[in-house]
């Protein structure tokens, strides 16, 4: 395990109580003698009723992380390492990934909730989508059909679908509808935790704006944290209190969303900012990024991004950088990146002040 | 330019001078009232799904014209009858201003040596257990007929070259399961650059890619457009992206053409109520302020479309006459057409006894975020 990050962790804003602690969590798919480690040693804390931005390419791990920190990673991913300590409202810590099968039954969906990539699809289209939300809620807790299915109405009409369609099924939803009839669901049992994988990236733009404010209201409201999955990167800047940037299964720079926008600090943060033509200001070239993302199973040694880097040096080549704080000792910033070791010359696009 | 006969290999031909404003280049490929219905599946009903109603648009040499709308507007099925993929069910299609019906195999193949088309998932649009050789020595040999070995080999690399795979041997024998998503969709750029086209139709190139490789998957068919004189029309539901690429955009709703114009006019001062609606809800973070917030409702059933105008049930402004009476795509300002009952236009058009609606701003609209209303998602 190269990368650990404790002894560099920037000073943690105060007032902020941790609700999901990921600590150098490590996934490798494959159960031969050459696995590939999608996932080395990532480090993240998720605040009470803070939305956590998840950003990076396909591939990049993103998702990985989401269903490994809840178990339910599915074969032939295995986690090799780490901790995964969730905070309840009381104050006790316990570690998700030690949890029995019968703790972990009671835990899932009470504390942490998802919804799905391709969430619209994930319902059962042979039973009406009341009952499913129903299901959920007497499966944790007593409560009979009669009082499951008011509060799967209360829930529906709470994400802005009318409650007469308790009785609808999937089908006969339109796709945002669905998508909402999952977000409801994620919420029937109030949870801490709502991770969220690309739940808007089967949408169009008009639909995405009403769940991302439905979203916003429901968490101003609810009070719960939620990791907003996404390749996305605008959408994020708009949405997230702090956005962590992954590739090649780390996270490479984790900061305050405007901040990151304003001012990336790690050259694949600034060049994914700036692979997403922009809808209002002067028309410029722009030439995304060169190269492809990293084949998993062979990474270089070293920084995994070298190959498309426009400042890697040898110092970038020899030792696989950690998450640490920035060259201008940001406070609630981290970087992974050789450039802020104070050994060269920060470049001048990352140097913003 | 029309004798389809003796097509002139890739790189003989000369690239012209990019047209002056108010010099059009000639028109290549357009649409002329153009519909397709698909009949609804199911016992004792003659319903059909309006997929596409009568759409008009132009390809011209060495421009690209962006084809914007949500999905279910009906983009992808323009894209697929103007490659003759699907029968249109009425409305015609226009090869340099001929009509074209390829009813015959031959007829359909002399088509498609002129109108290419790449696809949106380059993971399932190349054939799997083929190299890239192959894939790209039958598009050469369908298209240009045999041609001797070494000819053959150079037309392959340069191929390859067009679509920047450099050093093509490389990759000309790479199998597509070798090659990353950004690679396959330049070897089906290639592919479909192997039969030396006059339009390229582009459903989607880049929404499966990953987002760091997209804009060079654009930039390389500007390129091609550049070099080549090409026309595309590029499939989008990204209207930046339709900024940054086309020089025109046509912006679709329901299976209408909704708004019209320059790229750069029609994302800056948005005239229809819809294309207001969709870049105000574009996530921009350099704005946070201009945003359309609490919009509501959803794009309508096609198998029964609302009367009128198809956006009316979401639209703020929407009157009487919107309801009842289809809008033309008439003139608003220069180069720019909107369909939209807001805008002053020939009142020939108006039934008696109906005004036109005002138009306020979408943002003002939308900009405060209304109460919820019982039953506002149905």
């Amino acid at each position: 395990m190269t990368a650990t990050v404790s002894d560099r962790r920037p000073p943690a804003v105060p007032e902020r109580t941790p609700v999901l602690e990921i600590e150098n969590l490590s996934v490798d798919y494959g159960y031969d003698d050459d696995p590939a480690h999608v996932l080395r040693g990532v480090s993240l804390t998720l605040h009470r009723g803070e939305v956590l931005g998840l950003a990076g390419e396909s591939g990049c791990g993103k998702s990985t992380l989401a269903y490994a920190a809840t178990r339910l990673l599915p074969p032939p991913g295995l986690v090799t390492g780490g901790r995964v300590m969730f905070t309840d409202r009381d104050g006790s810590r316990s570690d998700v990934l030690a949890l029995s099968d019968a703790e972990l039954r009671a835990a899932r969906w009470q504390d942490v909730a998802i919804v799905f990539q391709g969430a619209m699809n994930s319902l059962n289209p042979v039973f009406r989508v009341g009952r499913q939300i129903a299901d959920g809620i007497r499966a944790h807790r007593s409560v009979g059909r009669r009082e499951a299915l008011d509060r799967a109405a209360e829930l529906l009409e709470m994400v802005g679908i009318s409650p007469d369609r308790l009785r609808d099924y999937p089908h006969q939803l339109s796709g945002g509808m669905r998508q909402r009839v999952m977000i409801a669901m994620a919420l029937a049992l109030e949870p801490q935790v709502l991770l969220m994988d690309e739940p808007t990236t089967a949408l169009d733009v008009v639909m995405q704006r009403q769940i991302v404010e439905q979203i916003a209201e429901l968490r101003e409201r609810l009070g719960f944290a939620v990791v907003f999955i996404t390749h996305d990167v605008s959408l994020l800047i708009e949405m997230a209190d702090r956005i962590a940037i992954m590739y090649a299964g780390e996270i490479v720079e984790d900061a305050p969303a405007r901040e990151i926008y304003q001012r990336p600090r790690h050259p694949y943060s600034s060049a994914l900012l700036h692979s997403f033509p922009p809808l209002r200001g002067a028309r410029r070239e722009l030439s995304g990024i060169p190269g492809a993302p990293p084949n998993m199973a062979h990474l270089p040694t070293g920084c995994p991004f070298v190959p498309r880097c426009p400042h890697a040096a040898d110092a970038c080549r020899a030792g696989r950088p950690t998450l640490g704080p920035t060259a201008f000792a940001e406070a609630g910033r981290s970087v992974a990146c050789t450039l802020h070791d104070g050994a060269r010359e920060v470049p001048q696009e990352l140097a913003q002040r | 330019m029309t004798d389809v006969s003796a097509p002139s290999p890739v790189p003989g031909r000369t690239p012209a001078a990019r047209p002056e404003v108010g010099s059009p280049a000639p028109l290549v490929l357009s649409a002329v009232g153009l519909r397709k219905h698909f009949p609804v599946r199911g016992m004792r009903t003659s319903a059909v799904v309006h997929a596409v109603d009568d759409v008009d648009l132009d390809l011209h040499r060495g421009e690209v014209v962006a084809l914007v709308g949500e999905s279910g507007s009906g983009k992808s099925t323009i894209a697929r009858v103007l490659a003759h993929l699907m029968p249109a069910t009425g409305g015609e299609i226009r090869l340099h201003g001929e009509p074209v019906v390829a009813r015959r195999r031959r007829d359909f193949r002399r088509y498609v040596h002129r109108v290419q088309m790449i696809f949106q998932d380059p993971f399932a649009s190349l054939n799997p257990i083929h190299p890239v050789r192959y894939t790209l020595s039958r598009s050469l040999r369908l298209h240009r007929g045999r041609m001797p070995r070494d000819e053959h080999e150079r037309a392959l690399h340069e191929l390859l070259a067009r679509v920047q795979l450099t050093p093509p041997e490389l990759y000309v024998d790479k199998y597509p399961h070798e090659l990353s998503g950004g690679q396959r969709q330049r070897v089906a750029i290639a592919r479909a650059l192997a039969a030396d086209p006059e339009v390229l139709l582009a459903d989607e190139p880049i929404s499966m890619l990953d987002v760091s490789i997209r804009l060079g998957i654009l930039n390389l068919l500007r390129d091609l457009r550049d070099r080549l004189d090409i026309a595309i029309l590029y499939i989008t539901h990204d209207i930046a992206s339709a900024r940054y690429f086309a020089d025109r955009t046509v912006v679709l709703y329901a299976g209408r053409v909704v708004e019209s114009g320059d790229s750069e006019s029609v994302t800056q001062d948005p005239k229809h109520p819809y294309t207001q609606l969709l870049i105000g809800s574009a996530p921009d973070p350099d704005d946070l302020q201009a945003r359309a917030r609490g919009a509501r409702g959803e794009a309508p059933s096609l198998v029964t479309p609302p009367p009128g105008c198809r956006f009316h049930p979401r639209c703020p402004f929407a009157v009487e006459l919107c309801r009842t009476a289809v809008p033309p795509l008439t003139e608003v300002a220069s180069g720019r057409r909107a369909a939209c009952w807001g805008y002053p236009g020939d009142d020939a058009d108006v039934p008696d006894g109906l005004a036109r609606p005002t138009l306020g701003s979408m943002l003002d609209t939308y900009g405060a975020r209304p109460g919820r209303e019982e039953g506002a998602d149905r």
